[in-house]
């Protein structure tokens, strides 16, 4: 059984229609990159699958949960909310902005859902904690406040905060669009490093070497629909001239 | 009338004062957090019925809102005034009146606060009172604590109208004392006396504003 299965999305804002007729499927401990110019609907489709954004038409299965499917007019409609809340378990999400909570310190950022969403005792939370703040390098930051780190340490914390709730799945909306060269770099190896945690990724990102060393599975989407989809090789080696286009100085570099 | 006297009785009337100014914060700071709710609510209703109640608080003179809360039952429902009720009208009064100024600090404070937190509380599984209570809110105090203690420093001279309904509070009590006396000196007293307490005032705003410096 497929993890998380998406079946012809389809959003619009508006007038603007932002996916059109997008189909995914992402297995147990599967690494799916997803490529694409800015304005293609990968945030969106991201969005739509972590239930930030609601889609208008298609389903969304997580674990053979139906989160939502198409009624007879073909519109959307949503499970009830007790199995919105339970499905919420199941995937984590990592911001481009990273989205840390100011006022509280990096351990209480790792450690307050478990306490307080999870309901893990404090001591277990903090031990899990700190765990995590030690396979992401920060230890010894554990008692700083998000302004105090830089965008890549802040980033660390935020996977840090996103594993802890033990996600199947965990999700990166651009997690490195709002850090320099180097820093970028420091998250990007971190990213790789989970790999042997053997949860399932879906990563936006912009990163080209990285998708194409990383990834099962490469979507390139275009415009709201997936151009091509395969695994690394097969996708940045597409004939596709849009894939090409898109791909442009990095071809042949990659 | 030595210059003792006037103290002591200009005290009595300040111990009215801090009264009015204490009820008052107690009861207006949670309820404008319920009018701030009802005002960026999605229901049409209660979000037009807060907005009026906020424009007319606002937009009219609060001598004229206390006269209205005490001689109101009486020329409405004719209803037979206790005097005891004076009281009770001004702190009535203040605390509906300044609820309203509270309530849009409250939205102003809600409203700046990054969508992305609340995203964040939400994929973290968070429940949305859970989200406001323990994410939200804490930083909105934060943010609006400057503007908060703007109305607070004024809140120290506004009880100052609970003379126009005749409640002894401090300003009524020097009014009295400088028409009998014949004198400057209970005004001046009084006024230093208004002083010293905002001056406490905004000592104490400012050790809680820098008791929240620890984070940016």
């Amino acid at each position: 059984m497929n993890l998380l299965e998406m079946k012809n999305v389809k959003k619009s804002f508006g007038e603007l229609e932002v996916l059109k007729d997008i189909s995914l499927t992402v297995s147990d401990g599967e690494i799916v990159s997803i490529i694409g110019p800015s304005g293609s609907g990968k945030s969106t489709l991201l969005r739509c699958a972590t239930l930030l954004e609601r889609m208008d038409a298609g389903s969304l299965l997580y674990d053979g949960t139906v989160v939502c499917e198409n009624d007879d007019t073909g519109k959307a409609v949503y499970a009830d909310k007790k199995t919105l809340r339970a499905v919420k378990s199941v995937y984590g999400l990592v911001f481009q902005q990273f989205n840390l909570f100011p006022h509280w310190t990096v351990l209480q950022n790792v450690t307050d859902a478990l306490v307080h969403v999870k309901k893990t005792p404090k001591k277990d939370a903090e031990d899990r904690g700190l765990q995590l703040l030690e396979k992401m390098g920060l230890r010894d930051r554990a008692s700083a406040y998000p302004y105090q780190l830089s965008g890549g340490q802040q980033q660390r914390v935020a996977i840090a905060r996103a594993l802890a709730l033990n996600p199947r799945v965990l999700f990166f909306d651009e997690p490195t669009s709002a850090l320099d060269p180097e820093l970028t770099q420091e998250v990007l190896k971190v990213i790789k490093s989970l790999k042997e945690l053997h949860i399932a990724m879906v990563i936006v990102t912009h990163e080209m070497a990285f998708a194409k060393d990383i990834s099962d599975q490469v979507i390139f989407m275009a415009d709201g629909v997936i151009v091509e989809q395969g695994t690394a090789k097969e996708v940045f080696n597409s004939e596709n001239a849009r894939m090409k286009a898109f791909l442009g100085r990095y071809q042949g570099i990659l | 009338m030595s210059l003792a006297n006037i103290c002591i009785q200009l005290l009595e009337g300040l111990g009215v004062s801090v009264n009015i100014f204490i009820i008052t914060l107690l009861f207006s700071l949670p309820l404008g957090l319920f009018v701030s709710f009802g005002r960026m609510s999605k229901n049409k209703v209660l979000s037009t019925i807060t907005k009026v109640y906020i424009s007319i608080m606002r937009g009219t003179p609060l001598m004229l809102q206390l006269f209205v809360v005490y001689y109101g039952p009486y020329y409405l429902f004719h209803m037979k005034l206790n005097p005891t009720y004076r009281n009770s009208a001004v702190y009535i009064g203040f605390i509906i009146n300044y609820a309203a100024y509270f309530a849009e600090i409250y939205r102003s404070g809600i409203q700046s606060m990054p969508v992305g937190q609340y995203e964040a509380a939400e994929v973290l599984g968070y429940t949305r009172s859970q989200c406001f209570r323990r994410i939200i809110l804490p930083q909105v105090i934060k943010r609006i604590l400057p503007s908060v203690t703007n109305e607070v420093i004024t809140l120290v001279k506004d009880t100052s109208l609970a003379f126009s309904i005749s409640v002894m509070e401090m300003f009524t009590k020097a009014k009295a004392l400088a028409s009998s006396q014949t004198s400057m000196v209970p005004l001046i007293v009084a006024g230093i006396f208004y002083y010293v307490f905002n001056f406490v005032v905004a000592i104490v705003m400012d050790k809680l504003e820098k008791s929240m410096d620890y984070y940016r």
